[in-house]
């Protein structure tokens, strides 16, 4: 409950931020939309810092870093560095200036000017929301996860179904109604101070964080050994022979009792009698819960108990890992035995394990402040549906196979931190800048900035990996990514730090929600009604309040899905990311290359769009988070065809106006 | 000078992709992986060319934009 009240505490805060900056308010929609231009270095290095590390950054590295290991950092966030302040340096300063001359707010604009095309709106217009919106989407589902798990048991009878705590739902409602009302408010001005707090709260707090969980785990040095000694290979981004063998011995095992329970559930041609389970227990040293089965299973197997046909261990082996069981079944696993590799080849059934926990587990369920036995506190307490979940996968599903990280996937993710150059929402806080030397800041310390955020989230998600808290490990085998870092926060600081440290994490999610809710009103103002209805038509007075209900319009829908998304916030991020990046090169080409024509970004548009539906699809939109594209980041494929495309099809087509070229390129 | 801070953009580029260290897992002064130190080296070097290209490759004369009034802003005055 003190965790709530923290973050109640926070969010009133930030409502009273938004209310104050719009006291500073002209009343103008330019005011409210790019704040008169006005912003400093400080402000604009914290707001577009702050827009650019979102849920992403904080939730999504510490999640990745725990399933990946640290080669996390040099795929995502050292690119970042030099890339995004590329694209501040090349792109950002040469936009503000135009947008500053020519009174542009939106891409949009920029374009329409740029290649005398009023069209190119239509067909941009779309595809922007629609990358938008997942990308909100990232963060709404973030903050409902978060503050989830850091409430759970909160409350003494309400939401069991939630372990007790806020439902996901209920946090992602509140946290976007809080952005909505401060975004409403305060407008540009709001959301670029909102930023700088927010960024200024979150770091201060992640570091606070990851001095306080290293403590918890015996120092720097004992956290880093354990990985060193349990999982060597989420130290560097090959395979470790140890992790090999260890696994190769795991998933030995998890085969027998996968066959085990095939024998015993489905073919019913399998029973211990009680002398014989004895004894399989008896030979057993239990390590975790739910052992009875895997002592059983190694018995039996042990003792020839029972017989099996290479299709009916196929059978078993999709059965124990909640596979869906192909129909009809293939011939080819009539004959041989599948490997893990095969198995993965078939997706896993919704919502098998949330059946079966619940059921298998039913009695230990329960409040997780309440004892398991009134009788004999001894037990330990109830179990939360999180852990039933939990002890259910590490029992049941086959463990996690160790994988190098590939040198082409590596090299390849290089091209996803170009998004930056195509953000909607960073090319409007760009416009925000007070001159072109305002950027300096900026362009020198985002790339310092980055490491500060994310060297200690990829740490702390590694050293989950092997931290021991009480005696056990910190974490089961298949724990959801997404929940680590509050997870966390939750098992090993007080209630009251707890509190902050989610307050922090929220700031992170917070600080790019809104500068996403403004740019996506601007734009459908901006853009569609005052662009198509007449520019003298509405007052500033309706243009505001059009932008207010657009936004509106989309976060619900944005809500709407957060509500189906089950997807893992990294790679449904980098999926949103790759989009953005596919359009990088005409953006790129629009400011350096003067042969570029409206014809050429016609194609390139049309041809990133294709490829990105055309991959995101082959992907299983994003439930295949392993997914390449001819052994590479599907985003490298989509930047070059994208950039081909337009190169080749401006070659072809009629160069631009002279007018046009004088206007944006003077100095030829 | 331009050419030679994007020559350098280009040379963090190449090392970023360090396959040296690919299956090293030391930890350097006792807690610190090694390929993460590196990386993090990488983001500190990009910070000191960034920091070079501020110096020595600024674009000074877009600077003087703001020696005229934002467009829309005047417009947005007229109308109002």
């Amino acid at each position: 409950m003190i965790q709530l009240v923290i973050i109640g505490i926070y969010l009133s805060l930030l409502l009273f931020l938004g209310v104050f900056s719009s006291r500073l308010f002209k009343g103008t929609s330019k005011d409210y939309m790019l704040a008169s231009h006005s912003i400093g270095p400080f402000l604009l290095l914290m707001s577009i810092f702050g827009t650019t590390m979102t849920a992403f950054a904080l939730v999504g590295s510490s999640g990745e870093a725990y399933k990946e290991g640290v080669g996390v950092y040099g795929m995502l966030a050292s690119s970042s560095g030099i890339i995004h302040s590329l694209c501040f340096f090349l792109l950002g300063i040469k936009l503000w200036s135009w947008g500053y001359k020519y009174g542009y707010t939106t891409q949009i604009q920029f374009f329409r000017d740029r290649l005398e095309s009023d069209r190119i709106g239509i067909i941009l217009f779309p595809i922007l929301v629609g990358l938008v919106i997942p990308y909100l989407l990232i963060g709404v589902m973030s903050s409902g996860v978060v503050i989830s798990s850091i409430t759970e048991g909160a409350f003494e009878s309400s939401f069991a179904a939630y372990d007790y705590g806020v439902p996901p739902w209920l946090g992602s409602l509140v946290i976007s109604l809080v952005v909505l009302i401060y975004v409403f408010f305060g407008g540009m001005r709001g959301t670029a101070w909102a930023n700088t707090f927010q960024t200024i709260v979150f770091m201060v707090l992640g570091v606070v964080t990851f001095v306080v969980i290293s403590n918890k785990l015996g120092g720097l040095d004992a956290a880093s050994h354990a990985v060193l000694e349990k999982n060597p290979s989420k130290l560097m981004r090959a395979v470790d022979p140890a992790d090999r063998e260890r696994y190769a011995e795991r998933y030995q095992t998890w085969t027998l009792i996968a066959k085990y329970n095939y024998a015993r559930r489905i073919l019913k041609t399998l029973k211990l009698s009680d002398e014989q389970t004895a004894e399989a227990y008896k030979e057993f040293k239990p390590r975790f819960p739910n052992w009875q089965t895997t002592a059983e299973a190694v018995y039996a197997a042990k003792n020839e108990l029972y017989k099996l046909t290479n299709e009916q261990v196929n059978k078993a082996l999709l059965t124990q890992d909640d596979r869906v069981m192909p129909d009809p079944f293939p011939e080819k696993w009539k004959q041989g035995l599948m490997a893990h590799h095969d198995l993965r080849e078939y997706p896993r059934r919704d919502n098998a394990e949330d059946e079966k926990a619940q059921l298998i587990f039913a009695e230990n369920i329960g409040h997780p402040e309440h004892d398991l036995d009134p009788n004999d506190p001894s037990k330990g307490k109830k179990w939360s549906i999180k852990k039933a979940l939990g002890v259910y996968r590490a029992s049941s599903w086959a463990p996690d196979a160790p994988h190098p990280m590939s040198k082409l996937v590596f090299f390849t993710y290089f091209f996803v931190p170009l998004s930056v150059g195509m953000f909607p929402h960073l090319f409007q806080h760009w416009l925000t800048a007070r001159s072109a030397a305002t950027f300096k800041l900026p362009v020198v310390a985002h790339p310092l900035f980055i490491m500060i955020v994310w060297v200690p989230c990829v740490l702390v998600g590694v050293w989950a990996t092997s931290a021991m808290f009480n005696g056990a490990p910190l974490f089961p085998p298949h724990f959801p990514a997404n929940a680590v870092l509050a997870a966390m926060v939750k098992k090993m600081t007080s209630p009251v730090l707890a509190g902050f440290l989610t307050a922090g994490i929220l700031a992170a999610i917070m600080s790019s929600l809104d500068s996403q809710f403004l740019c996506i009103g601007t734009m459908f103002t901006e853009d569609i009604v005052v662009h198509y209805g007449g520019k003298d038509r509405f007052t500033d007075k309706q243009v505001v309040f059009m932008a207010r209900m657009f936004i509106i319009v989309i976060v619900a829908i944005t809500y709407g899905f957060s509500l189906l998304e089950p997807r893992r916030v990294f790679t449904l991020g980098v999926w949103c990311f790759s989009g953005f990046s596919s359009l990088f090169p005409i953006i790129f080409a629009a400011v350096y290359w003067k042969r570029l024509t409206k014809a050429g970004v016609y194609a390139g548009v049309i041809v990133a769009a294709g490829s990105w539906l055309y991959l995101f699809r082959e992907a299983q939109f994003a439930l295949n988070p392993d997914y390449t594209f001819l052994g590479m980041m599907p985003v490298a494929t989509m930047v070059v065809a994208s950039a081909t495309a337009m190169t080749l099809v401006s070659l072809v087509t009629p160069p631009p106006s002279k007018e046009t070229l004088v206007r944006f390129f003077p100095e030829d | 000078m331009r050419y030679t801070i994007y020559g350098l953009v280009v040379l963090l580029i190449i090392i970023h992709q360090d396959n040296w260290l690919w299956d090293d897992k030391r930890l350097i002064w006792g807690f610190m992986p090694i390929t993460l130190l590196y990386q993090a080296g990488i983001s500190v070097g990009a910070a000191i060319v960034w920091f070079l290209a501020t110096k020595f490759a600024w674009p000074h004369h877009l600077e003087e934009v703001t020696q005229e009034p934002p467009a829309q802003a005047q417009e947005t005055g007229d109308k109002e």
